[in-house]
């Protein structure tokens, strides 16, 4: 299958290694990536701040770089529950119909990389090998607002050499949540230490998710605790093999 | 008062999961319930008029308020009628949305809240930062206290539980014979039989309404149903929402009036104060299915760490977030900042009975407020940042920039302190710098090396050299 990778703006200014390694994982599994340069930001932080003409200016240059794929995978919840199920309704605010039914035709062909992974290809095995103690948070976006359920888990319990840790309060937001965590730095940060807490209680040496975003927040704060565990991409432990480890 | 907070919400949350859990249709119900509501707010001119029919032929008495202040005239113009001074009170957030008990004092009138927590609330001269649990903020020592003060006749009290109950009985229960007239909320009103509808806990409620002489309901226009059998639906939503019980203690209903039993004169105060202009926004509308369950309160990691009071409404939490704007309007300069309280994390959507899709009525709330508040260095910022993402090469050659802009700001591996409007991000977190190499970079180095080139075409990789 040929597979049109957007990989979202954080990534491309902060993780090119996620990038790096959702492109590998999928070649090994056997499939062709493409990577159109054209691609920027999806809108979700317009959109989400509350600026929609701004946000549907970046949806309506998202679906012309990204019309005639066959499939779009992106190493992102949070943007692809913005394109699937955002990108409608704020058409829908706006009015735009056409746009609207553009976006409707593309939505179908949109995917997580784990969901993409697990539900459009049936693989829970890739193949990964990663010889460390992880814990794995369930990112708001992906696990409520595309419902990926235990798709990133399955995977992940398939990697060989890993300890998957379990995560106290695992379904709680991480108190990210975009601008939120500028607007309202001490609610956020009240929330990112009890993630914190709960993810250095489980003793694990790293914590993952599907989500940069998140782990962004979630790295920053354990990296002011100094506490030594880091944040990782779940694309780069599914990358991992023992001939190379990615992360 | 987080651990408060915590030890509640964490309790109600675990227990509403469990009480939901054992529904096998729960999700249809929420569907029906959802429906349910929005057929009514469809025609809801026609079930107000319907309503107000069916409460009159059982001689009840229907009153319109546009707004907060018609409706406490309306409330303390029955009171003078009939000399009171003194009414007793259900627990009812409507009647703290129009701030009726300040107006009632200023006219020489006492309303006594008798809901427990509402009671703890008032002798406290505190507001409510809870819809279901108003005192959650309250701990019991200081409930002991406040008692211990307040109460007089009751001697010292100790700290349990029950003998501060006990006093609290003994207290009300003196109210509730002697008191003429009686305030209620409503939390369903059928427009087909003009039943009125009050469920609570404490049993305070059924006193309010059945043992006074008069009884004025006040209810916002969204809270009528169309018919009876609606009502079963929501008597399953709402207290495995809202207490996390499979049915409330008590649940009282009355239908006008009746001769020799129960309040000899009942109104009905229809109460809009903002209601219809949610109404004609077709995309807030699904606010006004609200049932006042709270569940949506009990799941917001930003509610359990900020608190109800901090949202300065008498909505707090997730849905007070979404319907104080919409009421207020957008102008009111602490009602337009309610919707960027939230990560947007949706637990509350999923909680939801009604299903009122909470996250997106926020998102689209954010970008009303933005057209109120006009160009501000924040919208300026994002116009930036479109005009950047608005081509791919712009971005590359922003990131390009940023990479050497970012020189001075990193300390180490880090960056520890950045300026201006970013800087609430490293009050409490470190941001890691833009790597040496971005993902382009990669991509377009990958492709001119002959080796990468010739697997970009090779759909089996296998073999493939790593770069």
């Amino acid at each position: 299958m040929h597979i049109d990778l957007f990989l979202t703006c954080v990534n491309d200014a902060l993780f090119p290694q996620t990038g790096q390694a959702t492109v590998r994982l999928l070649e090994r599994l056997g499939h062709t990536v493409g990577f159109n340069p054209r691609q920027t930001c999806c809108g979700q932080m317009h959109l989400n701040t509350g600026y929609r003409d701004d946000a549907l200016d970046l949806a309506r240059k998202f679906v012309g770089d990204f019309r005639d794929a066959e499939v779009v995978v992106m190493p992102s919840g949070s943007c692809a529950a913005m394109v699937r199920e955002l990108y409608p309704q704020a058409a829908q605010w706006a009015g735009d119909e056409a746009l609207l039914r553009e976006m409707e035709a593309l939505a179908p062909r949109v995917f997580e990389l784990s969901e993409f992974l697990v539900n459009r290809l049936g693989v829970t095995d890739v193949g990964a090998y990663y010889p460390h103690r992880v814990t794995y948070h369930p990112t708001c976006h992906a696990m409520r607002g595309l419902r990926v359920g235990d798709a990133p888990l399955r995977l992940l319990r398939q990697v060989r050499g890993m300890t998957l840790l379990e995560l106290a309060g695992a379904e709680e937001c991480c108190g990210f949540g975009g601008t939120f965590a500028v607007k309202n730095p001490d609610v956020s940060a009240a929330m990112l230490t009890d993630k914190t807490r709960h993810i250095l209680d489980t003793g694990a040496e790293a914590c993952t998710a599907g989500d940069n975003s998140c782990l962004l927040h979630i790295g920053g704060g354990l990296s002011r605790l100094r506490s030594g565990t880091r944040t990782v991409h779940l694309a780069e432990i599914l990358a991992s093999t023992e001939q190379e480890v990615y992360a | 008062m987080r651990a408060n907070l915590r030890n509640v919400t964490g309790a109600i949350r675990a227990k509403r999961a469990n009480v939901v859990g054992e529904m096998p249709h729960w999700e249809q119900l929420r569907d029906l319930g959802a429906a349910l509501k929005d057929d009514t707010l469809a025609d809801l001119p026609d079930r107000l008029l319907q309503l107000e029919r069916s409460v009159q032929a059982r001689g009840g008495q229907v009153h319109w308020a546009r707004d907060a202040r018609e409706a406490r005239d309306l409330v303390a113009l029955i009171a003078e009628q009939h000399a009171v001074t003194e009414l007793i009170k259900v627990k009812s957030i409507t009647s703290d949305e129009i701030e009726l008990n300040l107006a009632l004092e200023e006219r020489g009138i006492h309303a006594v809240e008798t809901d427990l927590a509402e009671l703890i609330v008032q002798l406290s001269k505190d507001s409510p930062s809870h819809i279901l649990v108003p005192a959650i903020h309250r701990n019991r020592a200081e409930i002991q206290e406040l008692f211990n003060t307040e109460l007089p006749g009751e001697g010292q009290l100790s700290d349990d539980p029950a003998a501060l109950a006990g006093a609290a009985r003994r207290y009300l229960r003196q109210k509730f014979l002697t008191t003429k007239m009686a305030v209620s909320g409503v939390n369903f009103a059928v427009a087909e039989t003009g039943t009125v509808c009050v469920v609570e806990s404490e049993g305070n409620g059924r006193m309010c309404v059945t043992l006074p002489e008069v009884l004025v309901s006040i209810m916002g226009i969204e809270k009528v149903l169309e018919k009876v059998e609606d009502l079963s639906v929501f008597m399953e939503l709402l207290p495995r929402s809202s207490t996390a019980e499979r049915m409330n203690p008590y649940n009282s209903f009355w239908t006008g009036v009746t001769p020799g039993d129960g309040p000899q004169e009942f109104h009905l105060i229809l109460l809009d104060n903002g209601r219809t202009n949610v109404l004609a926004d077709e995309f807030g509308r699904q606010t006004l299915r609200c049932i006042r369950c709270s569940a949506c309160l009990n799941v917001c990691p930003v509610y359990e760490r900020a608190g109800g009071h901090a949202y300065g409404s008498v909505y707090p939490g997730p849905i007070g977030a979404i319907l104080t704007p919409q009421l207020l309007g957008m102008y009111d300069k602490n009602a337009n900042t309610l919707p960027g309280a939230s990560s947007l994390c949706g637990a509350c959507y999923d909680v939801c009975p009604v299903k009122i899709n909470i996250p997106q009525v926020l998102i689209y709330l954010r970008s009303e407020a933005n057209v109120q508040k006009g160009l501000t260095a924040e919208a300026l910022a994002m116009k930036g940042m479109k005009f950047v993402m608005a081509e791919g090469w712009r971005f590359e050659g922003a990131l390009k920039l940023a990479r050497v802009g970012q020189g001075p700001l990193v300390r180490g591996d880090a960056i520890t302190s950045l300026p201006g409007l970013l800087g609430g991000w490293t009050q409490s977190r470190d941001l890691q710098p833009l790597p040496k190499e971005g993902f382009r970079e990669w991509w377009k180095r990958r492709g001119q090396e002959p080796a990468a080139a010739s697997g970009e075409a090779d759909t089996s990789s296998e073999s493939k050299e790593r770069v």
